[in-house]
């Protein structure tokens, strides 16, 4: 009895403490920083999105929201390609080469990014990748293909040998059995997998602060970060910015969610 | 005698023996030819990573042991200085690592033991549980820089949430200047790093908990065990492989929470809150790269000890019966 209590009490409490931020920085972004501090809890006096417009136009973070649209659409299709490539063969070749290609690959999982940041930045530089967009998409994809090649790769192992070996008897090419068997039959991980780089690749930040100078080039967390020194205390431009940044990942949360949870989770699983 | 029984035994031995491998070989099917063009399907993969991942990396090493700024032409060799002066003549550096062990320690324990909470209390998969867990996991999919920011405005000295609740409720004696505070504000860094990360690592746990057999605990209860007993022998055995995968990753969050703190903290951040990873950052942004490369592999190699570290002491507390 009391213990079923204190557990209520304890749901409840956590729930206020997730929710109540959440919905004050969305009354906020609709508020001017008085409205704001004078009554931080009530339901904005305009819904006039002043505060987006300033920050979509003036702040030029509509540019921002372009660029990661843009980074992200081509990040995520590619590790995904790349990978399942490399995980199909890891899956179908198996013995000593299959090991040894799939250890090499997912040995980068090991190696946080900010440990080879300084010898990147030398390499990008001398290819003339710093500063766009094409280097920010190329460093996504190097820093996730571990982690996409361990989902993808650690699922494709446990589909059935014989099909792999039935199709190869049929004479089917590796092309045809990668494209029209391996990859629908792989469906529930490569949403998994899809989500979980869709979250790390919009977020990104050490990429875009390292590489990206100008201020059109920035992607969004970019921007946001920008945003800190400039407005230190105008929070409800902070708030609107904060909600144009979460908004792609927030909506596909919603209508998506139990691919997140599956995703995010088997990407913390490999550590 | 001996010879006589040693040679019986040997015999039998090498009877049985032979046909055991070609039995294995036997029960194995013989694989299909392999298409020769398979190798080159990971090969995009394997080059990508080879040239942006695993060369740099080992670059790091070279750069390392130089004094190169990034820019002029010309450096020199000056064999382990750069890491004799991380260790004994780089007093934001000795900071910056003692923050991110206390940081770490904080948040490891902190959230461990959080999530494995909200994971006991959400185990059931009853409608209100699982809406629950969506609630809780939902801050993971944020950005880093947008968490910062909401925190930035709860922690507010004058402004903000935390001291307008307390105000509120007419706790004033409570009320702080969190971030402002520079003997807490690390401390406040890792509440939101707790309120982050806590609902993904609680997802974790109730995979955990979810493959317990509800028989031990039914078999426990009639043996008379209380509560804590049946935690002791029952749970914490048994997500065992749980805590080690929740307590890796937030070992790797915490030594990672870059993005947080220059979000909460600004670039660069105040002493307080510089951890290893931003102290990299502006090594590196002040142009002295041959001693950032130093500190990175430093860097590396404390997750390395810490994630081993961390392995052994787990084995201890859940090798029990």
């Amino acid at each position: 009895m009391i213990g079923s209590i204190s557990r209520r009490g304890i749901l409840a409490i956590y729930t206020v403490i997730i929710l109540v931020p959440l919905t004050v920085v969305i009354f906020g972004s609709f508020k001017s920083t008085p409205e704001l501090f004078e009554g931080p809890f009530s339901f904005p006096q305009s819904l006039a999105p002043t505060n987006f417009a300033e920050v979509i136009s003036g702040q030029n973070m509509g540019k921002s929201f372009m660029n990661s649209v843009i980074v992200t659409l081509v990040s995520v299709p590619l590790t995904l390609f790349l990978a399942s490539l490399a995980g199909y063969a890891v899956a179908r070749i198996r013995g000593f080469w299959s090991a040894a290609i799939f250890g090499f690959l997912v040995l980068g999982m090991a190696i946080p990014a900010q440990a080879n940041m300084v010898p990147l930045y030398v390499l990008f530089g001398r290819l003339g990748l710093l500063d766009n967009l094409t280097g920010l998409i190329l460093a996504n994809v190097v820093s996730t293909l571990p982690i996409a090649v361990f989902i993808l790769g650690g699922f494709m192992r446990t589909l059935p040998q014989e099909l792999y070996e039935a199709s190869s008897i049929d004479g089917t090419g590796p092309w045809k059995t990668y494209s029209s068997i391996v990859m629908p039959l792989s469906t529930p991980s490569l949403a998994a997998a899809g989500i979980f780089l869709f979250v790390i690749h919009w977020n990104e930040l050490l990429y875009p602060l390292l590489f990206v100078r100008s201020p059109e080039n920035r992607t969004l967390p970019l921007a946001l970060l920008s945003f800190q020194g400039e407005f230190q205390t105008n929070y409800p431009l902070l708030f609107s910015g904060v909600i144009l940044a979460s908004l792609p990942v927030v909506l596909a949360y919603i209508f998506l969610q139990r691919y997140f949870v599956a995703g995010i989770t088997s990407g913390a699983t490999k550590g | 005698m001996s010879v006589n029984i040693g040679g019986t035994s040997s015999v039998a031995k090498a009877d049985k023996s032979p046909p055991t491998p070609s039995n294995r070989n036997g029960r194995r099917r013989s694989p299909t030819r392999i298409n020769p063009v398979l190798y080159l399907f990971p090969l995009p993969a394997v080059v990508l990573t080879m040239f942006f991942m695993v060369l740099p990396t080992l670059q790091a090493f070279q750069y390392a042991l130089t004094d190169w700024n990034g820019f002029s032409a010309a450096f020199n060799y000056v064999g382990l200085d750069n890491f004799v002066r991380a260790f004994t003549n780089d007093s934001l550096f000795a900071n910056a690592l003692t923050n991110n062990l206390k940081f770490m320690l904080v948040v490891v324990i902190a959230q461990t033991a959080f999530s494995l909470m909200l994971a006991l209390l959400l185990t059931k998969n009853s409608r209100s549980s699982v809406a629950l867990r969506a609630i809780f996991f939902f801050p993971t999919i944020l950005s880093s820089v947008s968490v910062a920011f909401i925190w930035k405005f709860i922690y507010d000295p004058n402004f903000g949430l935390a001291n307008s609740v307390l105000g509120g409720i007419g706790l004033e004696g409570l009320q702080g200047s969190y971030l402002g505070n520079d003997a807490q504000a690390l401390y406040w860094v890792a509440v939101t790093q707790v309120w982050f990360h806590a609902g993904q690592m609680m997802v974790v746990y109730v995979a955990g908990l979810q493959a317990i057999p509800r028989e031990l605990y039914e078999a426990a209860e009639m043996d008379g065990a209380n509560k804590w007993e049946r935690f002791k022998t029952i749970t914490w055995p048994f997500v065992a492989p749980a805590t080690a995968i929740v307590v890796a990753y937030t070992t790797i969050q915490s030594f990672k929470a870059f993005d947080l703190i220059l979000g909460i903290a600004g670039n660069p951040p105040k002493q307080s809150l510089d951890i290893l990873s931003t102290r990299i950052y502006s090594t590196f942004a002040n142009s002295d790269f041959g001693y950032a490369a130093a500190q990175s592999i430093i860097f590396m190699a404390m997750i390395a000890l810490v994630t081993w570290l961390q392995r052994r002491l787990l084995r201890l507390t859940t090798k029990g019966e």
